[in-house]
């Protein structure tokens, strides 16, 4: 087995373990797109704070773990249009569809949630098909 | 209590992005890249998140209404069954940016820890869209006909 395939286990343990704290200690699902969406759209007025102090762990533990973990890459393109037109597809999609990886994905397939589970297969199938467009079709990423 | 839970958690979600390579958008295109050079590692990703996810569902339905959140509340209502076209339309919006730029909400935020500009310029226009999708859910919902 492939080293980032482990690590990818180990990653995805400590997600559903942060998602799993977070629903037995607050009752909440841990969504990404509904933590930030909460912020941006004022319908989280309430628990702000916690939002906030939610992403703030977000960023500060890789922070944290940069000298030891190293290779702090997000090859994220330079291409200024392909970054401006994603952002504002995963901004629209992820509060109109409710819910984004984190929350269809991880929180809605464990409970066996029908919207989560169709969520995530219409998002897997827009983004493969995406990348075989552009990739390999126009050659533009 | 609640702040200190949403740390842990927060830290918790940002190492596991980290770890996995989540923060890494070509490990997102690699496993999208069906056709090309596929990378199976998001599926470890996810199958690893399900489970510890999986077992805090199954504890809260063992001990329905007789298990409270630690920090007080209610667990959330089951899930809603119907699939509507918000739903379908929102994710397909959200595929075809994940797909362009190997970024979805939670990564884009961890990524913020290792700098660079592209992150922010994501973010930037990710909370623009997050603003006028009020607007897109109300077209939706008015298209379909009144029955």
């Amino acid at each position: 087995m492939e080293s980032s395939w482990i690590m990818g286990l180990v990653g995805g343990v400590l997600i559903g373990t942060g998602g799993a704290v977070y629903l037995l200690g607050n009752g909440r699902i841990m969504g990404a797109s509904g933590i930030i969406g909460g912020l941006v759209d004022g319908s989280g007025r309430d628990t702000a704070a916690e939002r906030l102090i939610f992403l703030a762990g977000v960023v500060l533990m890789p922070l944290l773990l940069l000298p030891f973990v190293g290779d702090p890459q997000t090859r994220a393109t330079s291409e200024l249009w392909v970054l401006a037109a994603a952002g504002l597809c995963v901004g629209l999609g992820t509060r109109v569809a409710n819910g984004c990886t984190s929350g269809h994905g991880v929180c809605g397939i464990s409970r066996l949630s029908l919207r989560g589970i169709v969520a995530t297969l219409f998002y897997i199938l827009a983004g493969g098909l995406t990348v075989v467009l552009f990739r390999h079709i126009l050659g533009v990423i | 209590m609640h702040r200190l839970i949403a740390l842990v958690a927060g830290g918790l979600f940002g190492t596991g992005l980290y770890l996995s390579g989540l923060t890494d958008t070509t490990k997102v295109q690699g496993w999208l890249d069906v056709f090309g050079d596929w990378d199976p590692t998001l599926a470890f990703v996810m199958g690893g998140a399900i489970l510890p996810m999986a077992l805090a569902w199954a504890l809260i339905r063992a001990r329905a209404g007789r298990l409270r959140p630690l920090a007080g509340g209610t667990f959330p209502a089951p899930p809603r069954p119907e699939v509507d076209r918000r739903l379908v339309v929102g994710s397909v919006l959200f595929g075809l940016g994940w797909g362009l730029a190997g970024l979805c909400p939670g990564p884009a935020v961890a990524s913020l820890s290792f700098g660079g500009w592209q992150g922010v310029v994501f973010l930037g226009f990710m909370v623009l869209g997050m603003a006028i999708a009020p607007r897109l859910r109300d077209r939706l919902d008015r298209a379909v006909p009144a029955d």
